[in-house]
């Protein structure tokens, strides 16, 4: 699409820039601040370079935790992409049975996610809990997700999973909903299978939603904290240690500013360079799409 | 697929999805020891107590008056700067578009543990500590950048000859905007609005970190269900139920505005 060409739009986006710079700006400046100085306490500490940048980029546990986290928001992808938009096609296009849907599909959305990872440990419990009970006295599956780092990992995922993948549906319905009748009218005239409509007409205009989703539960997932943090505590050993955890873990528990300043830098510019793949790689298949 | 199969698919899902809810549900109706004593697919004798305690003690009910309160503010404001934003971003070109665009969602990108100090000394330089606005404004960090992406996609799906129609009909911007636009997007808007406050209300970290007690969230307070005898899950799940009312109550306002979508024989 052709845009106007007019640098007077910058006035519709100043007050966004505004209030956005506001809160981003000065805290990622202290933190490049502290990233580079050893600090003893207040007033007293000293330049140190890139060293702590050193060490944290030579730490193993980092790696492994890095390794770890790509393999999760990898899967991640791969399920709740395609999973949320097959319900988003399953979905009824109108009446009250789509605001109940609607309704059902939020709910996992709007619970703080600490209590998601409290209300999970209970649930998997396989002596009182629903979900362990079933698997381990029902179907006869040992599963323990404290005990087997397999277990975990399927544990964490299922959580993520009923999470999330709403998320997914909602945006790919919302857009679904944007496509006028009179695409599918003339599908139809076509002759089109259903097959055709969903790869020609449906996905093509899904793009821009989808774009948004995957970049959200890319990033998202790649930042995960509080939910495996409660559910698994980084656990059995360090199987579920994400990258978040295992900052949390240096920032808070050797209370060590520096490194841990360094390694959020880091991390920032993995999550950013990771979305602007996405980003151009999604923008490049619609050009592609549309010629 | 067949119809048939559709909606069995949807009901297994469906039900699949409410499964972890419904326990949820369970647990709140029970006291901690009878949760932790035996496994019991329903309540044998279930208890409101869990429930009777948080409308009946302030220190909880007023975590939830001040998490809507900051919710809301948050949304409204996200929408008000987001929406002339995306329109700019939709329609023009202008110089830095496409990295500003990108910026803004690079907000959402970095790890929030270390970030906290520094924003809670630039909140309380300001003396904003313990607001419900400090609060508000904080969440705009990461609801405003996601409001503009989402809007500028539904917004692109407008055509631009509707816009040069109303011009040619004498239609000034604001009036353009307002009577012809913002209707044509309602679908859009309505979904940014339940996910700003939908990310607003879930987010624990700034929300915690930028208050003490006068705008303290719910989401903050559920962390007093630890106490010196474990954790207290019968109130905790009672809780969590309770968190989920207002967003259901959101998009249940908007759901009509999401299921009746884009109609271009309005205009």
């Amino acid at each position: 699409m052709n845009k106007w060409e007019s640098n007077r739009a910058w006035l519709l986006v100043l007050p966004v820039f505004v209030v956005v710079a506001f809160s981003a700006i000065i805290p990622l400046m202290t933190v490049v601040n502290y990233s580079v100085q050893d600090i003893f306490g207040p007033g007293n500490r000293v330049f140190v370079g890139t060293e702590w940048f050193r060490e944290v980029l030579s730490d193993y546990r980092l790696q492994d935790a890095l390794v770890r986290q790509l393999i999760f928001s990898g899967l991640v992808l791969l399920i709740e992409i395609p999973l949320g938009i097959a319900i988003a096609l399953t979905l009824p296009a109108r009446g009250w049975k789509v605001s109940l849907c609607l309704v059902l599909l939020a709910l996992p959305l709007l619970i703080p996610w600490n209590v998601i990872g409290t209300v999970w440990i209970i649930f998997l419990r396989p002596d009182i809990g629903l979900l362990g009970v079933f698997l381990n006295s029902v179907l006869g599956i040992k599963f323990d997700h404290t005990a087997a780092p397999a277990d975990a990992w399927v544990s964490v995922m299922m959580m993520e999973v009923w999470h999330w993948t709403p998320l997914v549906t909602l945006l790919a319905y919302a857009g679904l909903r944007a496509i006028p009748d009179a695409y599918y009218q003339a599908a139809r005239i076509d002759g089109a299978s259903a097959w055709a409509v969903f790869r020609y007409i449906q996905l093509p205009k899904l793009r821009g939603v989808l774009t948004i989703a995957i970049l959200l539960r890319f990033m998202d997932s790649f930042l995960i904290y509080a939910e495996p943090f409660v559910l698994t505590g980084g656990g059995p050993g360090n199987s579920t240690t994400f990258l978040s955890i295992y900052l949390v873990k240096l920032a808070v528990g050797q209370f060590d500013l520096g490194p841990a300043a360094a390694f959020s830098i880091i991390y920032f510019l993995i999550v950013l360079v990771f979305c602007f793949i996405f980003y151009q790689a999604l923008q490049n298949v619609a050009t592609g799409d549309r010629q | 697929m067949r119809p048939r199969t559709r909606d069995l698919a949807l009901i297994l899902y469906l039900t699949l999805l409410l499964l972890p809810l419904y326990w949820m549900l369970n647990m709140s109706l029970r006291t901690s020891t009878d949760i932790l004593d035996h496994f019991a697919l329903y309540p044998a004798d279930p208890t409101l107590n869990n429930y009777i305690k948080i409308f009946t003690d302030p220190g909880w009910y007023s975590g939830y008056i001040n998490s809507i309160i900051y919710v809301s503010m948050n949304t409204v404001f996200s929408l008000l700067v987001a929406l002339p934003a995306a329109y700019a971003f939709s329609r023009y070109r202008f110089l830095g578009d496409k990295h500003m665009f990108f910026w803004l969602l690079t907000n959402r990108m970095a790890p929030p543990a270390v970030f906290l100090l520094p924003f809670f000394q630039l909140y309380s330089t300001i003396g904003l500590i313990d607001t419900h606005l400090a609060v508000a404004l904080s969440h705009c960090l990461f609801n405003v950048p996601l409001a503009v992406w989402v809007l500028e996609g539904f917004m692109s799906g407008v055509p631009r000859e509707i816009d040069e129609t109303a011009y040619i009909d004498g239609y000034s911007f604001p009036r353009f905007f307002l009577r012809v636009f913002v209707p044509l997007i309602r679908t859009g808007i309505g979904v940014t609005a339940f996910f700003c406050f939908m990310f607003s209300w879930v987010e624990l970290l700034l929300a915690r970190t930028l208050t003490t007690t006068d705008a303290k969230p719910i989401a903050a307070v559920m962390t007093r269900t630890v106490s010196a005898s474990g954790l207290d899950w019968g109130l905790l799940a009672a809780a969590g139920m309770l968190t989920i009312v207002p967003g259901a109550l959101v998009i249940w306002f908007v759901r009509n505005y999401m299921a009746k979508g884009f109609a271009l024989g309005r205009v």
